[in-house]
């Protein structure tokens, strides 16, 4: 143990007066409200607010710090949506010239690197193909587990899924169970962006409202299949619009509890109509947006069992040092990454799990191997 | 005290192993505890809640080194095709670049080359002061080394011809890790130790100022980096001629130490907090975004920084092994904002640029040049 800490005290007491009984609702493990959740967005004591998500994570996590060996599937980025969603850089037209849709047998072969590597989870996700039919995924599913039994799948976000039900003309209950029945382990957090409908009419006009995002996340707690969530930050919403966002997320998990984990998600400008638009482009958030972001996050979703942070987004220097900011998830390998580098992410492509490994004992944690599921594999499963 | 020719640097006391020990195991407390603690420093030592940055441009003259740095791409042997010494015009020409975007020095450093004489920097410098006058901060320790030992001069001596030709201040470069058996492995035939502090001495004593740099992630121990702390802090103590301190990681790739792991950003955080510890003398403590990018850059601003350094409009070093940050002076401003500090444009000195100033420096050597 290399950080000796009373349990329930503060490494850092607040400076600013308005933290003050923010810190002792955090202390008392009570719940902070909109409005300590935004002064907690606002000020600039960082190391306080550090210091709070640190207490939460302690007592949820302790010293554990998960990582999961992934490989990311991107099978599509053709999307009806590439011309709403103005902040990605990832979704084309279907006849663009640098559009790509794979067949299962270039997926499968895609998916053979997890043969000769420690890959515990296929992450899913792509465009909204105005073509491609349920059964490609369910034969996808269906087709990677028998070909990797031990590999989690987690795929489709909830746009996907509601995508798929107006394509077939069903309801996304029966989507969702169609896929579960094809061996989906659980469903990835992405397409939240902000809830707020200003901020939404902003950036992803016509894309699936709050209301129907959540609905798709409840029908898929209903079913067993555990979900994350996210939140899209640093673009055009205000710290209220974040709050807001996430507390929709807290209300859910009040009623279902089948969120894992919450990951917030930093914007990147370049390559996208609204870093144009905006004139922005490069690193958009700072470390203190990016360290915020997740701390809040572990501060106000106190029902959420893990937050974790995406190095692809915020370097892995950021997400080393968030681990002493409340977050006890470090985004694992990840084989091909492409939605982010498209938009001018310069992390690196993939990170070894020798380096993970590295990251979080520095940060004087304790590196735990991870399924989908939260389960410990590997060495951790057995010391 | 002998500063002299190729003869013993002044023989160095051990540090006391009992403050070095106490300091290093602050590396061992909870990263936010140490950045508090860092930042009560740092605010008592730099009140007003402000984080200063200069505009400024490296300029490299010549890339031929005979040092052989193990950690350094930057560098050509003598006789290398893409060895190079740039001329008096070429450094001009950069010179006005820079200045027609508001820069109020220049970084001059290079390689240890030794088919360059005196005369070349003195003419330099004074080709500089008389067509294209700006605040030239430059020659490093091993720079203002290896021109003594060239013309086996002393190096105070050295010094005060390169003043009198127009250098105002000195780099803090080439410092690495002041303990000699890391250097012995790192930089065998760099300049030791003691011969490091003996310059520095020199330079405080010509009084012009100079910075102190530490490039840490070497290999080195936690106590090898509190003992070149309490090195800095103590050569402080006797001439108070250090304006900065500024602590940066090894960048491996491409050298001949290529594969290191690179030192962790909460690595870099706890020693740039326990610099502003134990360096309690030196008031400011620049953060180093070329190294760490700027995000953990601005995050370093609440665990003891001050200074986000230098607004480059070219840098070379660092930029040979790969790692490549260059930030627009909004950008530079808006992550020193976004952080909750007013950003200050500063002189080599750590003073306010002064819009009203009729003369291209508002450091003191500067402003003593216009009365000369």
């Amino acid at each position: 143990m290399i950080y000796p800490r009373i349990e329930g005290e503060l490494s850092v007491r607040p400076q600013a007066p308005e933290l003050i009984s923010i810190a002792e609702k955090v202390e008392a493990g009570e719940r902070i409200s909109r409005e300590d959740a935004i002064a907690l967005f606002e000020t600039d004591d960082l190391l306080a607010v550090g210091s709070m998500a640190d207490l939460v994570n302690r007592r949820l996590n302790g010293d554990r710090v998960y990582y999961v060996a992934n490989q990311h599937i991107n099978p599509t980025n053709v999307c009806i949506l590439n011309k709403v969603c103005v902040f990605c850089s990832y979704g084309v037209r279907p006849l663009a010239e640098d559009a790509y849709t794979m067949s299962l047998e270039e997926v499968y072969a895609e998916a053979d690197a997890a043969r000769h590597s420690p890959t515990r989870e296929f992450h899913i996700v792509g465009g909204l193909h105005p073509k491609l039919p349920l059964s490609y995924y369910t034969d996808m599913i269906r087709g990677l587990k028998e070909r990797h039994p031990h590999v989690h799948v987690k795929a489709l976000t909830a746009v996907e899924i509601a995508h798929l039900a107006r394509i077939e003309g069903v309801t996304t209950r029966d989507v969702i169970r169609e896929l579960k029945d094809a061996g989906l382990d659980a469903m990835p957090g992405g397409g939240a962006e902000v809830f707020s409908p200003a901020v939404r009419s902003t950036i992803a006009d016509r894309k699936l409202a709050a209301d129907e995002w959540l609905q798709v996340h409840r029908e898929a707690h209903e079913l067993g299949i555990p979900t994350n969530c996210t939140l899209l930050y640093g673009h055009v919403e205000s710290s209220a619009d974040r709050v807001d966002h996430m507390l929709m997320l807290r209300d859910l998990q009040d009623e279902t509890g089948g969120f894992s984990t919450f990951i917030p998600l930093a914007w990147h400008p370049d390559n996208t109509a609204l870093g144009r638009e905006m004139g922005v482009e490069g690193n958009r958030t700072g470390g203190l947006d990016d360290l915020k972001a997740l701390a809040v996050g572990r501060i106000l979703l106190d029902n959420i069992p893990h937050i974790k942070t995406h190095w692809i987004m915020v370097t892995t220097k950021v997400s080393q040092i968030a681990l002493s900011f409340g977050v006890d998830d470090l985004e694992g390998t990840v084989v091909l990454e492409k939605v982010t580098h498209t938009a001018g992410a310069d992390t690196p492509l993939g990170l070894d799990l020798d380096e993970i490994v590295r990251l979080i004992r520095d940060a004087g944690k304790t590196p735990v191997e991870r399924d989908s599921l939260y389960n410990a594999v590997g060495e951790a499963a057995v010391a | 005290m002998t500063t002299g020719v190729s003869g013993p640097s002044t023989a160095l006391e051990p540090v006391d192993a009992g403050e070095r020990a106490e300091y290093a195991s602050l590396y061992d407390r909870p990263l936010l505890e140490l950045g508090a603690m860092a930042r009560e420093r740092a605010a008592a030592a730099v009140p007003g809640g402000v984080v200063s940055y200069i505009a400024d441009r490296n300029i490299n003259y010549t890339n031929v080194c005979v040092t052989d740095c193990s950690f350094c791409a930057f560098y050509r042997r003598p006789g290398h095709e893409e060895g190079y010494v740039l001329s008096n015009e070429q450094i001009g020409a950069k010179i006005d670049e820079a200045k027609a975007i508001g820069a109020v020095q220049i970084l001059m450093q290079g390689g240890h080359n030794p088919y360059l004489k005196l005369d070349y920097y003195t003419g330099l410098l004074d080709y500089i002061k008389t067509h294209h006058p700006i605040h030239v901060h430059g020659f490093s320790a091993s720079e203002l080394d290896i021109i003594a030992r060239v013309h086996k001069l002393d190096v105070d001596t050295v010094v005060g011809e390169l003043m009198d030709a127009g250098l105002d201040s000195v780099p803090g470069a080439g410092a690495e890790i002041l303990v000699d058996d890391v250097r012995d492995r790192i930089a065998k035939k760099k300049i030791d130790t003691g011969r490091w502090l003996d310059i520095h001495r020199a330079v405080h004593g010509r009084g012009l100022l100079s910075s102190a740099t530490m490039m840490f992630g070497a290999g080195e121990s936690r106590d090898d980096r509190v003992e070149h702390m309490i090195r800095v802090r103590d050569l402080q103590r006797e001439t108070g001629g250090f304006t900065a301190f500024i602590p940066w990681t090894l960048q491996s790739d491409g050298t001949e130490m290529d594969g290191t792991p690179e030192a962790t950003a909460a690595e870099y955080l706890k020693t740039v907090a326990i610099s502003r510890l134990v360096i309690d003398n030196v008031p400011n403590l620049q953060v180093s975004y070329v190294t760490q990018g700027p995000k953990v850059a601005q995050v370093a601003l609440h665990f003891g920084c001050n200074d986000f350094g230098s607004l480059m409009m070219e840098e070379n070093v660092v930029s040979a092994t790969g790692t490549d940050f260059i930030m627009p002076r909004p950008m530079l401003v808006r992550f020193i904002e976004q952080a909750g500090f007013k950003a200050v444009p500063r002189y080599q000195d750590y003073s306010r640029v002064r819009d009203d100033l009729d003369w291209y420096c508002g450091c003191a050597v500067c402003l003593d040049r216009r009365g000369a």
